[in-house]
């Protein structure tokens, strides 16, 4: 029997008295990849940031189970603690907090490991990623560029192997190279066994990927729920070309 | 009183204090309270057995203390009734201190309890402490002693080295400055008096921790710190109280004095329970090519006024100054630094760093003269405030000044505020919202912990972390 990992009914969200999320609905089961795309402004990252807990998004409908428990009202902190690990699209800069001490922190609280091991673990990770070690000893985002956030996203991703992993278009402003590590990392954390949520606007990732299922989101809700050539569709005629009614495309 | 009770209302206890435990009573020998008159500074004056020259030094600060205006920057501190203190206390402890196992069991363990004879033992030359008016422990390693460092209690030195004595004392910081620099000239009690020869270098550092004892004293310790030339030397200051019902009031003073190519460096401490109503008064002389660094962190108290203060006398004359100041809760830090720039080619910096949270509120007063002839002189001022939350504040009052064309001033100020994504970002990594305030405000002061003994900054972090934890602080 496939095991669900997260389970989101009928969610509607509100943000500043607006309603942004209006019933959406979707099933994750474990280990499994699936896509979001959507145009500018329909509310991926709005569903991406109410996943993972953030206090502004408002759920005045609906629930999120994830693991066969309901976090609906969770602290973010409990979340992250409960395996739901939130790459975001707009890293925010913390200024005075160094890279390599915010990691070991995050090491310890998620996965219990101790500051010296953490420590050696993320300086492999560096390596074995081919980043730059002296982004370590840096203050976390700040003066980091677009690309270089991402990959620091990436990092933390790797280092923690979330149950539950959220990717809020971690290919936007990615150079080719890098592109190609970001989507490693993907694919070996999926391997693994990391159920992933992917936003992206971009089918070039999807290479790289093997992708269970894609879901377009349109003005807060999902219209369709498909496989890869959805994403040709989109590639090739616009979010105009796939509408709910569309039988043609739908799940 | 219904001022006081109203100001009861909002002191609840804290994490430090919960540390220290509660006031363990002692018995008190002699107890003066009530209003500050002549008789009173006679019986002090007579207590300690004076030299003429020392009471009538008190005398006059007495006179100058009824004459000086409240000064206008000082806020809340009308609430404060000098005349219900406990104007001298000195704790029962025989006069012949050589160990810790001398002193009262009770005053013993305040110290143990806040590991200050481990410390001594593993990491410093030297070690006075006060408790209430008085130094109850004064202690140089021997080696030091051989070298010609003197560190005796204030109240020795005034009977065996007059002469030091009255060329500084009071000298640095005079009694007529304002009130209460008058008010700590007439009432002084206890306090380190330090003297590094010629150019000897103390390894390590020199410290001095202060505690007060019970609830309804002022504590009015004199630190005399002298740095003969070429000498180096790094001072450390503590300060800390257990858990009281009423307030407390300490007016302390460091005078410094930095001869020729002299360093002194001069760290404090101060983490005074909530309930203490704390000024301070320091200031240092820096003579030709010496150089003077006030490391202040103000944690604790319910009130604390200081601005550490450098006058940069003679040619060449550097100043550093840093100021960090916490207040978690409803508390008032009025902190900053003062300069005064007398002679060609000084520099100094100041480096201030203010946290409010839970309701705090930090205000930033700083002062940099330049006068005309101090050539080519140089000042650098940056002015540094983390706000956690919307109920808290920051202010900064900097008065820069030059008279000298060639001399300059670079003044910045920054204001830091931990938004929602911020947190946000990191409650995402598992992070709580008390774990993410101590990361973000010891990555804000990290540049002054850089220049901290690794001891001290160990003691610190944990302080911050507990002030921050879900159990501490007021949060
Ligand atoms: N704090 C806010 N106040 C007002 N409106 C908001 C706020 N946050 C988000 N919105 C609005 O919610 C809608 C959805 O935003 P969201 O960021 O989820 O879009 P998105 O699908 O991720 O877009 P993009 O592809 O550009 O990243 C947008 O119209 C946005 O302007
Ligand atoms: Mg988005």
């Amino acid at each position: 029997m496939v095991m669900l990992m997260l389970k989101v009914e009928n969610l509607h969200v509100n943000v500043a008295e607006k309603e942004i999320l209006r019933g959406v609905d979707f099933e994750l089961a474990s280990g499994e990849l699936h896509v979001v795309m959507g145009p500018n402004g329909s509310g991926k990252s709005t569903l991406a940031l109410t996943i993972a807990g953030h206090p502004r998004y408002t759920v005045t409908k609906g629930r999120i189970i994830f693991d066969g428990e309901e976090v609906t009202r969770a602290k973010p902190e409990e979340r992250a603690r409960k395996g739901i690990f939130l790459s975001f699209q707009h890293p925010v800069e913390v200024e005075g907090v160094k890279v390599i001490n915010f990691f070991q922190r995050t090491l310890k609280n998620l996965r219990g490991i101790e500051e010296v091991e953490a420590y050696d673990m993320i300086f492999k990770a560096v390596e074995e990623l081919g980043f730059e070690g002296s982004m370590l000893s840096r203050e976390l985002n700040v003066g980091f560029s677009g690309g270089e956030r991402k990959k620091l996203e990436m990092l933390q991703a790797y280092l923690v192997k979330p149950k539950l992993l959220i990717l809020d278009e971690p290919d936007s402003g990615v150079d080719v190279d890098s592109l190609k590590v970001i989507a490693g990392v993907i694919a070996r954390l999926h391997k693994e066994g990391t159920g992933i949520l992917l936003i992206t606007h971009y089918g070039r990732i999807l290479e790289y990927l093997n992708p269970q299922r894609v879901h377009v989101l349109k003005e807060g809700r999902l219209v369709v729920s498909g496989g890869m050539e959805l994403v040709k569709l989109i590639e090739e005629k616009g979010f105009a070309a796939v509408n709910g009614d569309e039988t043609a495309v739908k799940a | 009183m219904k001022q006081q009770s109203r100001l009861e209302e909002i002191l609840k206890a804290g994490s430090l204090e919960e540390i220290l435990g509660t006031a363990v009573p002692y018995p008190k020998e002699i107890e003066l309270r009530g209003e500050i008159t002549e008789d009173v500074i006679r019986e002090i004056s007579r207590i300690k057995n004076e030299p003429e020259w020392m009471l009538r030094h008190r005398l006059k600060a007495l006179e100058l203390f009824k004459k000086l205006p409240m000064p206008r920057w000082v806020v809340g501190i009308e609430e404060l009734d000098l005349e219900s203190f406990s104007l001298y206390s000195k704790p029962e402890v025989s006069n012949e201190i050589k160990d810790w196992d001398d002193l009262p069991e009770n005053i013993r363990k305040t110290f143990e309890r806040l590991n200050i004879p481990e410390i001594e033992k593993r990491f410093l030359s030297g070690l006075t402490a006060v408790f209430d008016s008085e130094s109850v422990y004064s202690q140089l390693k021997e080696e030091f002693e051989k070298k010609g460092i003197i560190m005796v209690p204030m109240e020795e030195a005034v009977q065996r080295y007059p002469d030091l004595v009255k060329r500084y004392f009071g000298r640095v910081f005079p009694p007529g400055e304002h009130k209460f620099s008058a008010l700590h000239h007439a009432l002084w009690s206890g306090g380190a008096f330090v003297y590094i020869p010629k150019g000897v270098r103390v390894p390590f550092p020199i410290e001095a921790f202060f505690v007060i004892g019970s609830a309804l004293e002022g504590q009015f310790e004199h630190t005399l710190l002298i740095a003969d030339e070429g000498s180096y030397v790094h001072f450390i200051e503590g300060c800390s109280a257990p858990m009281y019902k009423g307030f407390s009031f300490h007016d302390g003073m460091v005078e410094i004095y930095a001869h020729r190519n002299a360093t002194v460096k001069f760290t404090t401490i101060q983490n005074w329970s909530r309930n203490v109503i704390n000024f301070n008064n320091k200031r240092a002389i820096i003579e030709e090519n010496a150089y003077v660094e006030w490391i202040e962190g103000s944690i604790g108290s319910h009130i604390t006024y200081t601005y550490p203060s450098s006058v940069l006398k003679g040619e060449g004359a550097r100043t550093a100054q840093y100021v960090v100041s916490l207040s978690n809760g409803q508390y008032l830090k009025d902190t900053g630094a003062k300069t005064w720039h007398l002679a060609p080619n000084t520099s100094s910096k100041i480096v201030s760093k203010s946290i409010s949270a839970n309701g705090g509120i930090n205000i930033y007063r700083g002062l940099v003269r330049i006068l005309k002839g101090a050539k080519n002189s140089t000042a650098t001022v940056s002015c540094d405030s983390l706000i956690l939350d919307e109920e808290s504040k920051a202010y900064t009052y900097p008065h820069n000044q030059s008279d000298e064309p060639s001399a300059s001033i670079i003044h910045e100020a920054t204001t830091g505020k931990l938004g929602e994504d911020k947190l946000f970002y990191m409650n995402s990594r598992g992070i709580s919202e008390e774990e993410a305030k101590s990361l973000i405000v010891l990555g804000f002061i990290s540049e002054i912990l850089e220049g901290l003994p690794f001891e001290y900054v160990e003691v610190l972090k944990k302080v911050i972390e507990l002030e921050f934890s879900e159990v501490g602080g007021v949060g």
